[in-house]
């Protein structure tokens, strides 16, 4: 496989994941607190690479994932419990989780293999000299390996939970009067967001990965408001948004994760700009 | 420690923090507070263009690149909340995740063309107090006290728009100038507020101030001068704490101590702080069982015509209900001298029974009052008075007595018991 494949995969296998979990953010109101995730993990992944010793350990991966639920559990606490702007509770904590994982990562300089650069945009170009061995053979870039997992379990928790998101997601009170637990879809989607960003981390960044999630779901829902058209949509500019970025970033030579958030924004631009025109003509 | 240069350094931070948080605080109130983040992060690509186009390590330059920058980003949420079915949630966070993507893109652009100087681009990214030269702190500083200038001045329009817009543009307030007024200064006070932490931490200087110094006070001054405070006591705390530990970055240290006093108040406030709120609570709950009991014993005494006792059994038999607590309720009662304990039970004394009879009294008057004034059926009275007679305070039973001129009985016919004196 060549370098250039292995990231592009990378890229796509992210980015589609990514976008299906980001239309039900979109539809839900609650981008922000996908926003709030992906900065609070920060702290759960310094304290996994420094458990670990290694960029291997899917398991410890998992257990940093917790903390962005555990961020997501004080934001409702905060605001539902102790009447805090939703706003301001989100704000609150996903900024003191970073500065904590910020303050961690450099604490544990010397014992953990990460820094503040990584943190901030990823470094989706090292995806193929992370090669994982089995039984003293190659298997190829651990990245490849766990946004492919992390795409397949994006794909089954969507066919599975599709009735009941698709509920949740639109009319909380008829849900919960159809016997559907709001609160469990809610909490299981925030589970599956938190495990896309710690896996989608070590590539695109923490930040770059808000782009991923809302910028195709956002760009799908200007075309179409309907949860199938919408979620197929935005696997569709997650990959064609990746791609170009990518294309565009190893023509110039510059952040890849970069080169995919400013491509994610110019589409979304883009279909902005001909709906608007369509909709007054 | 304490050279010159540290404590410029200090005093610097100082002015920045508050200075954002004070201009954080309206927006806060205004519940838009992640929009500054949103600003904040956008600011990247308009400060990296100013370094490129500009002379990079001059701060007017910046100034404006983040100006250009931070109301494009502001404007773009704007357009998008008004001309799509996107809700705000998406066009803030669209806006910020993407146009911090354009600013990493062009960061590494600049990286890559060798621009020596970067160093001082990466401060941006999470602030580095330590790397402000002189110059920057002297036009900070300067900046930093302009807002607080702005936002006296401003400072009425400014409570108006947070609280009622359709009110400040009913009496011709010119609401349209004062939100460009507001959204400048937002602006200035990120672009402000980064260089000590950081674009991507901003959000907690604008916001967590605010939600501290808010479950302190319900002034809007008192507000603004406790979010002032908090802030400049995190930045010192911050600033302390990175100098004395090897390696420690300036910025996310004063994030921490920021949350630490954000958490802190939100559990601690008297009032409005959590552990204040669930003690009202349980002593609310405290208080209903009491009278509850209270209550069930001299319903008992009533309906005996003399003086009887009752098991804890029996009672919670009586009340069909499993009592939370209730021994400790009646030991507390039996402290007061309400209850004595017995051996076939518990039973009033006389001043046990006065209360006890009060609460029945409530009762059956506010049952009264409710068919005879407000016109409910009778049978559907009781789960109203239920709760009523823990809240009617001794004046309003006069006015309720009045009013009703001094009634016999209830609507179910049972006597209203008064005292006899």
């Amino acid at each position: 496989m060549t370098p250039t494949l292995a990231i592009a995969l990378t890229a796509i296998f992210t980015a589609i994941s990514c976008a299906v979990l980001g239309a039900f953010l979109v539809l839900r109101k609650m981008t922000m607190v996908g926003d709030a995730i992906s900065h609070a993990v920060l702290p759960g992944i310094a304290i996994a690479y420094l458990l670990s010793q290694s960029r291997s350990s899917l398991p410890m991966f998992l257990g940093a994932a917790l903390v962005g639920v555990f961020a997501t559990v004080v934001i409702e606490i905060l605001s539902k419990k102790w009447k805090v702007q939703s706003d301001a509770s989100i704000g609150m904590t996903f900024t003191t989780l970073f500065a904590l994982g910020v303050v961690l990562i450099t604490y544990w300089s010397d014992k953990v293999d990460l820094d503040q650069e990584c943190v901030l945009y990823g470094e989706i170009a090292f995806v193929p000299f992370n090669t994982w061995t089995l039984a003293g053979q190659s298997m190829g870039p651990i990245a490849l390996w766990s946004s492919g997992i992390l795409l397949l379990l994006v794909l089954i928790y969507t066919f599975t939970g599709y009735k009941g998101l698709l509920m949740s997601s639109f009319n909380e009170d008829y849900a919960a009067v159809l016997g559907i637990g709001v609160g469990a879809w809610n909490l299981s989607l925030m589970s599956m967001v938190s495990v896309a960003t710690v896996i989608s981390f070590e590539s695109v960044g923490a930040i770059l990965v808000v782009a991923l999630l809302v910028a195709p779901a956002a760009s799908a829902y200007l075309i179409s408001q309907k949860l199938k058209p919408m979620i197929l949509l935005a696997a569709l500019f997650g990959l064609s948004g990746s791609l170009l970025g990518y294309m565009i970033s190893a023509q110039l030579d510059i952040s890849i994760a970069g080169g995919i958030a400013t491509m994610l924004g110019v589409q979304f631009a883009l279909i902005l700009t001909i709906t608007q025109f369509s909709r007054t003509s | 420690m304490f050279d010159p240069v540290f404590i410029k350094v200090l005093l610097g931070t100082l002015l920045l923090a508050s200075s954002s948080a004070v201009v954080g605080a309206f927006s806060f109130l205004k519940g838009e507070s992640l929009v500054g983040d949103a600003i904040a992060h956008a600011l990247l690509p308009g400060v990296v263009l100013a370094f490129i186009l500009g002379d990079g390590r001059h701060p007017g330059y910046l100034i404006i690149g983040a100006l250009i920058a931070g109301l494009i980003a502001h404007y773009g949420i704007a357009f998008i909340e008004q001309r799509t079915k996107l809700k705000s949630d998406t066009a803030v966070s669209l806006v910020l995740s993407t146009f911090f993507g354009f600013g990493i893109l062009l960061m590494s652009y600049v990286q890559r063309t060798g621009q020596g100087q970067q160093a001082g681009l990466e401060r941006f990214l999470l602030g580095k107090a330590a790397a402000i030269t002189m110059v920057d702190l002297y036009v900070f500083t300067g900046l930093a006290l302009l807002l607080l200038l702005g936002a006296a001045l401003f400072y009425k329009g400014f409570q108006l728009m947070t609280f009622n817009e359709d009110f400040a543009a009913a009496i011709g307030l010119p609401t349209g100038t004062i939100r460009f007024a507001f959204t400048v200064l937002t602006v200035l006070a990120v672009t402000v507020g980064i260089q000590t932490v950081g674009v991507v931490l901003m959000a907690a200087l604008l916001i967590t101030p605010s939600a501290a110094a808010r479950s302190w006070t319900s002034s809007l001054p008192r507000m603004l001068l406790l979010a002032a405070l908090f802030a400049s006591a995190a930045a010192l705390g911050g600033t302390f704490i990175s100098a004395a530990l090897p390696k420690m970055p300036t910025g996310p240290w004063i994030v921490l101590v920021l949350g630490f006093f954000g958490f802190s108040s939100l559990i601690l406030a008297p009032e409005k702080g959590w552990l204040a709120r669930r003690r009202r609570a349980t002593s609310n709950r405290n208080k209903t069982q009491r009278e509850n009991l209270l209550k069930l014993l001299y319903g008992a005494e009533e309906r005996a015509g003399e003086p009887v006792a009752m098991t804890a059994e029996a009672m919670v038999d009586a009340r069909e209900q499993h009592y939370e607590g209730l021994t400790k309720t009646l030991r507390n009662l039996k402290k007061e001298f309400l209850v004595v304990e017995r051996p076939d039970g518990f039973a009033l004394t006389d001043l046990g029974r006065i209360e006890g009879r009060r609460v029945v009294r409530l009762h059956r008057l506010w049952e009264l009052y409710l068919t005879e004034r407000l016109g409910m059926a009778a049978d559907h009275i009781h789960p109203q008075a239920e709760t009523m007679e823990h809240v009617i305070t001794p004046e309003i039973e006069a006015l309720i007595v009045k009013e009703l001129g001094n009634p016999e009985v209830d609507p179910h016919q049972s006597p209203i018991p008064y005292e006899e004196d």
